[in-house]
């Protein structure tokens, strides 16, 4: 991308003297929280489209962003964890956004401002929420988030990811692999069911006469005929699924004891994965633009239903019909920063379209999709088309799906980063 | 740039063309917009009316004189283990008839028209209003979209017709290439704009009439693909325009 020489000075100052987020910069701000599938994308967008017109601060704060996309094929052995970091260099140097390296901890709606946890505070034109997911307190009883060293849940990209692998790697040979799923709404529908594909494929190498307890308080899941197709073709005895017909509803853990209590019942297990049940990121509730769990947004902006000048993306919202997936958000953030141009600087504002697909993995080159599309209606984003993979196919194809989410990951990291 | 018929507007006409499009957008977003199926309050009423003699739905819903109503979007036709379907309703499931919106749609307004001999004694629901109703109350027992992101869809778009194939009009089509540049944000989550392509094909620097007519192939379905079906699917001819023109002047 060819810089213009305002925006690589901009930046310059910008990246050098961190205090310069207070400089009156006489351009409309757009402040933007979370530098995820939702938040790098609509950062990078308003800088890139607006061309210099507006001021674009991404606070987020890790320097490496870890996604947690892909984060199951690192379990299973086919990503390094290397290839799932991403750094925000590009977005500060060739897009002229200034990130900032810390937390967002208050928001103050009436004056348009939000303060990090250094203290700074930050006003704006426009804010952009995209925090990703955090944990409804004691959805599984006896864990809590003092609990994720022991077990973990993994479903934040990162240091989570690198624990479950190493406790996978060091389980006993013939041990008990357990994994409490959510309940809906949550993070990628089919995510937990991919994960238990790739952590049997690893003990399919390394520890064939592992088990693998699956408790799920949920009648049905995504992709299910596919996956149980695979389970059987790949994995055969491997995993058990314990539905809420049979108990699997009824889940208590004893992270002290290395038990969890299904039914009543009492088993030792090695490894517990647990994936409780999820809300919007904590920021969207300080923020007071939550209505329960979640943030209720405007179909055809993404904006606040609470807040005219808050935007909320991705998992953290209660939209309609679109799946909380980094797909998604990155779908959502598009619309989103056009609506933003259009508003700040008379830019045009066109219709909103969405869409989403979801790849998993089963096996070595066995790969499965799921996608629709979805447009605005006055009451909610509604799914219009959806297609899914189907049972028996050859494998031919199921190799093609696969490489064609290595050409998706590839593709949607540098939509986000560059 | 490459001659074609499809030419971007110069950079010095854009403001007139912006605002020229205006009317214009606000006719397409007004004709593509989607519509959740109908109101289910009314719904709740034209089932009780029409439909619970024989069905139930709900978290106590069992088999009566119909099956029990609840996941009946994406169910199989005769999908229930033990109820008593008829014959022919049987067949239909054997062929691979899973209850869509269209199909429900159709089986309501004239069942015997999609299953022959049914053994659902209901004449049919003519008022597409009503029936529409229903089935968005029927849609609230069934499988969200948000969890099971291939569950049946929850409304019904007002596609763009698919019309004539591609027609010399079609390719003379002058595209807008801002609003090429914003719908190609939905193409650069999959494809890579500098042209590499692993595993997902490049899409830079095509001529505009090979963009077009592919667009219009996996539109129409001729080109296998479920992804490009689907995102193609719901382009009018104005917008695979704007894409091509957005494309045939971006540089890598």
């Amino acid at each position: 991308m060819a810089l213009s020489r305002r925006i690589f000075l901009s930046t310059l100052t910008a990246t050098l003297a961190a205090p310069m987020v207070m400089a009156q910069t006489g351009k409309p701000r757009v402040v933007v929280v979370g530098g995820g599938a939702g938040g790098a994308t609509i950062a990078r967008y308003l800088a890139k489209d607006s061309k210099g017109a507006l001021d674009v601060v991404l606070i987020e704060p890790a320097r490496t962003y870890y996604t947690c996309f892909f984060s199951n094929l690192y379990l299973g052995g086919f990503q390094t964890y290397e290839s799932l970091g991403h750094s925000y260099g590009k977005l500060a140097t060739e897009y002229g956004i200034n990130v900032v390296q810390d937390y967002a901890v208050g928001v103050d709606r009436d004056a348009k401002s939000v303060t990090l946890a250094s203290g700074t505070t930050l006003s704006y034109d426009r804010l952009v929420l995209s925090p990703g997911i955090d944990f409804v307190e004691n959805a599984v009883p006896g864990w809590s988030t003092a609990a994720q060293h022991i077990m973990p849940h993994a479903y934040k990209g990162g240091s989570q990811t690198q624990l479950l692998q190493a406790q996978m790697a060091a389980m006993p040979q013939g041990g008990t692999f357990a994994m409490v799923a959510p309940p809906n709404p949550y993070r990628c529908p089919p995510g937990p069911y991919e994960r238990i594909s790739m952590v049997a494929h690893h003990f399919k190498t390394n520890n064939p006469t592992a088990k693998i307890l699956l408790i799920d308080p949920k009648e049905t899941y995504s992709k299910q005929a596919l996956f149980e197709e695979g389970w059987n073709i790949h994995y055969p005895g491997m995993i058990t699924r314990i539905g809420p017909d049979m108990g699997g509803g009824v889940i208590e853990v004893r992270p002290d004891t290395m038990e969890i209590v299904v039914d009543g019942e009492a088993e030792k297990v090695d490894v517990c994965n647990v994936i409780p049940a999820q809300r919007a990121g904590n920021i969207a509730a300080i923020a007071g633009v939550t209505d329960g769990n979640w943030a209720p947004v405007h179909p055809d902006s993404m904006l606040s239903k609470a807040d005219e000048n808050i935007y909320v993306l991705g998992d953290a919202t209660n939209q309609g019909d679109m799946p909380k997936s980094g797909f998604s958000a990155n779908s959502q953030a598009k619309v989103a920063a056009n609506h933003i141009r259009g508003a700040l600087t008379g830019s045009t504002v066109f219709p909103a379209k969405y869409s989403n697909t979801c790849w998993s993995l089963i096996a070595p080159d066995d790969g499965v999709k799921v996608g629709a599309s979805y447009e605005p209606t006055a009451e909610k984003i509604a799914s219009v088309e959806s297609f899914v993979s189907q049972t028996g196919e050859d494998a031919a194809l199921r190799k093609a799906t696969y490489e064609e989410s290595l050409g998706w990951y590839a593709g949607i990291t540098t939509d986000m980063f560059g | 740039m490459p001659s074609s018929p499809i030419s971007p507007r110069s950079p010095n006409s854009m403001g007139r063309g912006v605002k020229f499009l205006l009317p214009l957008l606000a006719a397409l977003s007004t004709s593509a917009a989607a519509e959740t199926l109908g109101d289910t309050e009314s719904g709740a009423k034209i089932f009780a009316r029409d439909c619970a003699q024989c069905h139930m739905v709900g978290p106590d819903a069992q088999n009566r004189i119909g099956p029990n109503l609840n996941s009946v979007y994406g169910r199989r036709a005769g999908g229930i283990d033990g109820f008593q379907y008829s014959k022919s309703m049987i067949r239909m499931g054997a062929d691979g008839m899973d209850w869509t919106l269209e199909r429900l749609d159709a089986y309501i307004e004239n069942p015997r028209a999609l299953v022959s001999d049914t053994r659902m004694s209901y004449r049919g629901l003519k008022d597409p209003t009503q029936r529409h109703d229903l089935m968005a109350y029927l849609r609230n027992y069934s499988d969200s979209p948000q969890n099971i992101p291939e569950a049946e869809p929850t409304a019904l778009r007002t596609a763009p017709d698919l019309g004539p194939a591609l027609s010399p009009e079609i390719l003379a089509l002058q595209g807008d290439p801002e609003y090429g540049a914003y719908l190609s944000a939905e193409c650069t989550t999959c494809h890579l704009r500098d042209g590499s392509a692993a595993g997902i094909p490049s899409i830079t620097n095509w001529p505009a009439d090979d963009f077009v007519a592919a667009m219009h192939a996996y539109k129409s379905k001729l080109r296998p693909h479920a992804v490009m079906q689907m995102m193609a699917g719901r382009l009018s001819n104005e917008e695979i325009a704007a894409l091509a023109a957005y494309y045939a002047i971006i540089q890598n």
